[in-house]
């Protein structure tokens, strides 16, 4: 095969099953800040002020910063001479590889906080382990992301604290979406068949390592926030394989909708 | 007392004529104070409720760089919401005040925005022409005669003037695409065109609070002087992107070197300042449903910083 100049060094030491599971891998990475990414940008213009609506767009934002230097990555590790909106806006709900919790729709507030709060605790200490990988791009990216991460989580465990010992309206609307959305947090550190790979190579943290950290965050806030922590809750997986929620195909619908209309154009 | 009063009034005159600035501790005239009151406030509500036509976009964003490019604006626009409620509140007013005359339909903002977006191209056309009529009256706020609103301002420009460059290459990208693409740019200038030229307010013969803003300095041109720089600056642009105004009668008049233009629709301009616009209702409705909705969270972060401030004092004790 030949080899692009622009092309990374350590791109040629993968063996093209790693190559593949790389591929797979930071696709799904992708996918999820953009799902996520989406999700928050439907606030935009009505958060609950105007303080929040700024803080969840500026979130979305670094989200989707990301999710294309992600995708970029994924285009070059795929090397089939796709781009980063191919990839976004060209693929079906079946393809898509995010986890179930980000595609969750926004509900009230409280819903988008406990999503996020999950969602952060996880990236968070994923990004802080990902930056060591030895693969030098996705070191860099996350590099990049852990500073970004670390903002979100603090931002989410803020309001997890407000809500939970804040009113009682507030405790009640909390719990709800604790109830809705807790069975959603388990798939984030389930690795899948291609994690598991990528993990005994090395090349990506073991989430078993990071669940120590992770539950002390969550038990801290969650102290804080005078909420106990649930137990013994089903964990809905799935996402991260391609089966998805309803949810999925109507984000995919608006996202898609103009390069689906007008494919092949640049805008 | 009177005179005391009138030599305030004439001291106040004083420095505006000599282009002193005015901060927010300085004897003002109360109608100065409710002029920029109203103004600034009224300027705020627009960024706000002016994130609504480009949000109902952000979700469907032909790319991931326009996305991003977009979801900047809208978090700028909120910004930039923040400075001028902040720089309001410095002549006494309250922003929890401000924002229930907006709701109640009491404060206006502006007209441009009760105006849909129905294509990708109307985000080219936004920032392109509303952001361009926007600049144009702000910059000369830049210098107004109120510190702080002038300040605000100062920082507004600088970002506006980025969002045009960005609404420009949109329109640009869009008039050298496909067919389609420059029909979806021509399309949009032909919806959008008008309504900018709404932007600038009434024809200076009926607008009444000109003279005394003029003279205050808190306005440093007239409408229909802004109206014309407007026209002057975006029909050659037009005609660089190959688009066509839609207003026949648009014609270079070498004598007055400016562009002659017809007649606005004053009709609908007032229709839509009285709330009879296409999205008035959407995005009025949209600004309380958010600010009802969100009663419970603000409320639960005000009894949540009152419970911690008791916590820290009871340690404290």
């Amino acid at each position: 095969m030949q080899v692009a100049p622009s092309e990374t060094p350590a791109l040629n030491n993968y063996s093209p099953e790693v190559r593949q599971q790389l591929f797979a891998y930071v696709l799904q990475l992708a996918d999820t800040s953009l799902i996520l990414g989406h999700r928050l940008s439907e606030w935009c213009g009505h958060g609950p002020i105007l303080e929040q609506d700024l803080a969840m767009a500026n979130i979305a934002l670094d989200l989707l910063g990301e999710t294309r230097s992600l995708f970029q990555y994924a285009a070059e590790l795929e090397g089939q001479g796709r781009t980063e909106d191919d990839l976004a806006f060209l693929r079906l709900a079946t393809e898509y590889r995010n986890p179930l919790l980000v595609e969750q729709p926004n509900g009230d507030f409280a819903a988008t906080i406990v999503r996020q709060f999950l969602f952060d605790t996880f990236h968070y200490h994923c990004l802080v382990e990902l930056h060591k990988s030895p693969d030098a791009q996705l070191a860099a990216i996350a590099e990049k992301a852990v500073k970004e991460a670390a903002y979100h989580l603090k931002w989410s465990s803020e309001w997890m604290i407000r809500l939970g010992d804040g009113t009682a309206e507030s405790r009640q609307r909390l719990d709800k979406a604790l109830a809705t959305l807790w069975r959603y947090s388990g798939e984030l550190t389930t690795p899948t068949a291609t994690e598991q790979a990528l993990q005994a190579a090395g090349i990506i943290p073991d989430y078993a390592a990071l669940r120590p950290a992770m539950d002390a965050h969550v038990a801290h806030v969650f102290g804080e926030a005078t909420v106990p922590v649930p137990q013994g809750v089903f964990m809905m997986t799935g996402g991260k394989e391609g089966r998805h929620s309803e949810h999925l195909g109507y984000i995919l619908a608006e996202l898609q909708y103009m390069q689906r209309t007008y494919p092949g154009l640049k805008w | 007392m009177e005179t005391v009063e009138i030599n305030l009034e004439d001291q106040f005159q004083a420095r505006i004529d000599a282009d002193i600035s005015i901060e927010p501790k300085d004897w003002m005239p109360d109608a100065y104070r409710k002029t920029l009151i109203r103004q600034i406030s009224q300027h705020a509500h627009s960024e706000l409720v002016g994130m609504l036509p480009e949000g109902n976009w952000i979700t469907r964003a032909p790319s991931l760089k326009r996305k991003s490019i977009l979801l900047s604006k809208v978090q700028d626009e909120a910004g930039h919401g923040l400075y001028l409620y902040s720089a309001a509140e410095t002549l006494g007013a309250s922003r929890d005040q401000m924002l229930a005359d907006l709701h109640s339909g009491k404060a206006k903002y502006s007209s441009i925005f009760n105006y849909p977006t129905l294509s990708w191209a109307d985000m080219g056309c936004v920032g392109w022409l509303v952001d361009g009529a926007a600049i144009l009256n702000q910059v000369p706020l830049c210098r107004t005669s109120y510190g702080p609103y002038a300040r605000a301002m100062v920082r507004v420009c600088k970002e506006e003037s980025f969002h045009q460059r960005q609404g420009f290459e949109i329109m640009q990208t869009l008039c050298e695409g496909a067919p389609e693409q420059k029909a979806m740019a021509q399309e949009a200038l032909n919806r959008w065109w008008w309504p900018t030229l709404m932007m600038f307010g009434p024809k200076d013969a009926d607008s009444p609070n000109t003279a005394q803003s003029m003279n205050w300095r808190i306005k440093r041109f007239t409408n229909d002087e802004l109206r014309q720089k407007f026209v002057d600056m975006m029909v050659p642009q037009a005609e660089f992107l190959g688009l066509t105004v839609p207003d026949p009668a648009v014609k270079w008049n070498e004598a007055r070197q400016a562009y002659d233009f017809g007649e606005v629709n004053w009709e609908e301009f007032w229709n839509v300042v009285k709330g009879n616009g296409m999205c008035n209702q959407d995005r009025l409705g949209a600004r309380v449903k958010a600010h009802e909705e969100g009663a419970w969270v603000r409320e639960a972060a005000l009894a949540h910083a009152k419970k911690r401030a008791e916590r820290a004092e009871t340690q404290a004790a």
